[in-house]
């Protein structure tokens, strides 16, 4: 029976994902205490929060073929959204301080809903993917892509970068708000308690964000993602209209980027209009590239490790770490360009194919003399063709 | 008999340049058209347009007695349509049995791809066609393995998943074996059987099977194309007898 069930795929990654998730929500955080590094559970919660945003940018990028540059913006309105209810949790009548500050004496009516939870939660979500679903539309519809896509969204962002700034009234401007000291359900927000709670459900929220790209990318939705990657106009061709596909996965990837940013301001105390630094897209880049992009634990991975290295080495050669950062990416870019998890998962199948040569398989292309025959035949058709 | 598409005064300029020049052309339902003309002709631009590719700048396209003026290409391919292009394309990444499905796949929407369910007369549709093009024993590896020959068949393969009435088939055998060459027409022999085909063509030898048919079948008609305008039209006997094609395009073919 229990062989049985460990045979199916699906069932041995759901048995690895509850093996890892048990040992994320137990023993890591208890180990890291004992041995005097409890800071770095605050970390790895922050982390994992990045990791899902890292997912979004994978389904985009990795599987649709479309490099965001400006998905600071969706992470942004996510924090923003989660850090005004957190400052909204007030006696009645009473206004975070830095409304007061600015000469603001009432709550402006956009910001009154974020007093309650359950429409912050849907804000978090719902605005950075309507958001994304906007201009998406509008810039796919004239199906403006590739390079034109990631210039456009990088000047999008410096547009956000630039209005959250100014807005030194309404948001606080240039400091941005600082959740640290405000109240989530009569427990300061940076008290043990309430950050365990965030580490669990960054944690959690990782493992549903895994489960949707999952399931987005398992099937024949996947598949088509892949082929608008590949090829785009031949999609078209398919009978397909590309445009409310990638609508919907910017979107999706949007929302991903908002419930990062709302857990990482939480766990991080402070969201301002710095999320929306150019490089901080870039960053989250990085963690897809140096994970691998296109296999969804790399862009988890990634974001991990990018980010454990970061602090390590910023505690350490705190003016190296941009050196290092570049270092890492042109190395991985240089040398395996399918990232970690694409290189280790290649080496693993030719290690398997090696030790299975005789299995009458997949290895049969490189047995087969006619098929090696008609592929070198190609080959040279193709080479003549240059 | 029924017309599938009628063409009339069909004029494409790029910056003034004439691709295609008043061209006029129809295809009956059922038929097996050839398309032959030097380098140049507008051959693929003449399938542009008929695909939504391309817009014309004058004249017009129609399918069952429909203009395809305002229509973009998936919503053409999805009124019965099917193109393969010059070179192959299919998507490389995907397995050959996955390329195929994506092809044939009833449900284009967003919601239907992502939610719609694979139905038995579907998944047979895709094994009935792996056989038919001859790829059964590769359906599970990647189309990049393939040899350049079998991506030919698999794009045809894609093409007819798609179930549409008409095929737009864009030098099929470009780069293949006399062997791989002879079964690709076969094969669109077979498929003229219950579908309307235009099959653009340089190799003679090609063009001579395709238009003989098949033991039963009528000769098919060939059409010459020449500097974006229809030169003759006609029999494999006629055009080669057609003063004007040798001189333009035949006569050519013995300085190779
Ligand atoms: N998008 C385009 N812009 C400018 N010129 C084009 C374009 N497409 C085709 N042409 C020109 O139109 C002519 C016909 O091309 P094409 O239809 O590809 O010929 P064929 O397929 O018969 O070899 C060629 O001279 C080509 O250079
Ligand atoms: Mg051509």
């Amino acid at each position: 029976m229990l062989t049985r069930i460990l045979r199916q795929p699906v069932w041995r990654e759901v048995i690895m994902i509850g093996g890892v998730v048990l040992l994320l929500a137990t023993a890591i955080p208890q180990l890291l205490y004992a041995i005097g590094q409890g800071f770095r559970v605050g970390l790895l919660g922050r982390f994992m929060a990045l990791g899902i945003a890292a997912l979004g940018i994978d389904l985009i990028w990795g599987y649709t073929g479309m490099l965001s540059l400006g998905h600071g913006i969706f992470f942004a309105l996510g924090g923003y959204a989660l850090a005004m209810f957190l400052l909204l949790q007030l006696p009645a009548g009473k206004l975070p301080e830095f409304f007061s500050l600015n000469g603001v004496t009432e709550l402006p009516w956009f910001w009154q809903p974020f007093s309650s939870l359950p429409f912050t939660l849907i804000a978090v979500i719902l605005i950075p993917s309507l958001v994304a679903a906007i201009v998406g539309y509008f810039v796919f519809r004239n199906r403006i892509r590739g390079v034109y896509f990631s210039i456009l969204t990088q000047a999008a962002l410096i547009v956000f970068y630039n209005l959250f700034n100014s807005q030194q009234k309404w948001i606080n401007g240039t400091n941005g708000l600082k959740t640290d000291s405000a109240m989530f359900f009569g427990k300061v927000v940076s008290s043990i308690e309430v950050q365990w709670l965030f580490y669990l459900l960054s944690l959690f929220g990782l493992v549903g964000a895994y489960g949707i790209c999952r399931w987005l990318t398992g099937g024949r939705f996947g598949r088509l993602l892949i082929a608008i990657r590949d090829d785009e106009p031949r999609v078209r061709f398919s009978g397909y209209d590309p445009t409310g596909f990638k609508v919907f996965v910017l979107a999706v990837s949007a929302a991903l980027a908002g419930i990062a940013g709302a857990l990482f301001t939480a766990q991080s105390g402070i969201i301002t209009p710095n999320a929306m630094d150019v490089s901080f897209s870039i960053e989250m880049i990085i963690w897809v590239a140096v994970g691998g992009r296109g296999t969804l634990v790399g862009a988890i991975i990634g974001a991990l490790l990018v980010n454990f290295g970061k602090s390590v080495l910023s505690e350490q050669f705190p003016a190296f770490w941009l050196f290092f950062q570049g270092g890492m990416f042109l190395i991985v870019v240089a040398a395996v360009p399918d990232g970690l998890v694409g290189w280790a998962g290649r080496t693993w199948r030719e290690w398997e194919q090696r030790s299975s040569r005789k299995s009458a398989t997949y290895p049969q292309i490189d047995l087969d003399e006619n098929l090696h025959r008609e592929k070198t035949q190609t080959e040279k058709l193709h080479n003549s063709g240059k | 008999m029924e017309r599938i598409l009628n063409i009339q005064e069909l004029t494409v300029s790029f910056d003034g340049f004439k691709a295609l020049n008043d061209l006029n052309f129809s295809l009956d339902r059922g038929e097996l058209r050839v398309v032959i003309g030097p380098n140049g002709a507008g051959k693929t631009t003449f399938l542009d347009v008929i695909t939504g590719k391309v817009k014309p700048t004058k004249g017009y396209v129609q399918f069952k007695d429909r203009s395809l003026r305002n229509f973009s290409e998936d919503q053409i391919s999805r009124l019965g349509i099917g193109r393969k292009f010059q070179t192959p394309r299919i998507y490389q990444k995907l397995t050959v049995r996955q390329n195929i499905e994506l092809a044939g796949n009833p449900h284009k929407s967003l919601f239907g791809t992502l939610l719609g369910k694979k139905s038995p007369t579907n998944q047979r549709q895709v094994a009935d066609l792996l056989g038919v093009v001859g790829l059964e024993p590769k359906a599970d590896i990647l189309a990049e393995l393939l040899s350049h020959g079998e991506k030919q068949r698999l794009e045809i393969g894609m093409l007819v998943a798609q179930s549409p009435e008409l095929l737009l088939v864009d030098e099929p055998v470009a780069g293949l074996t006399d062997e791989e060459t002879a079964e690709v027409g076969q094969l669109l022999l077979n498929l003229s059987a219950d579908h309307s085909i235009i099959v653009i063509e340089h190799d003679m030898e090609f063009v001579r099977q395709l238009s003989a048919g098949l033991g039963s079948q009528p000769e098919n008609r060939v059409t010459v194309l020449h500097e974006g305008h229809v030169l003759c039209e006609g029999s494999m006997a006629e055009v080669q007898k057609d003063p004007q094609v040798i001189a333009v395009y035949l006569g050519s073919e013995e300085q190779h």
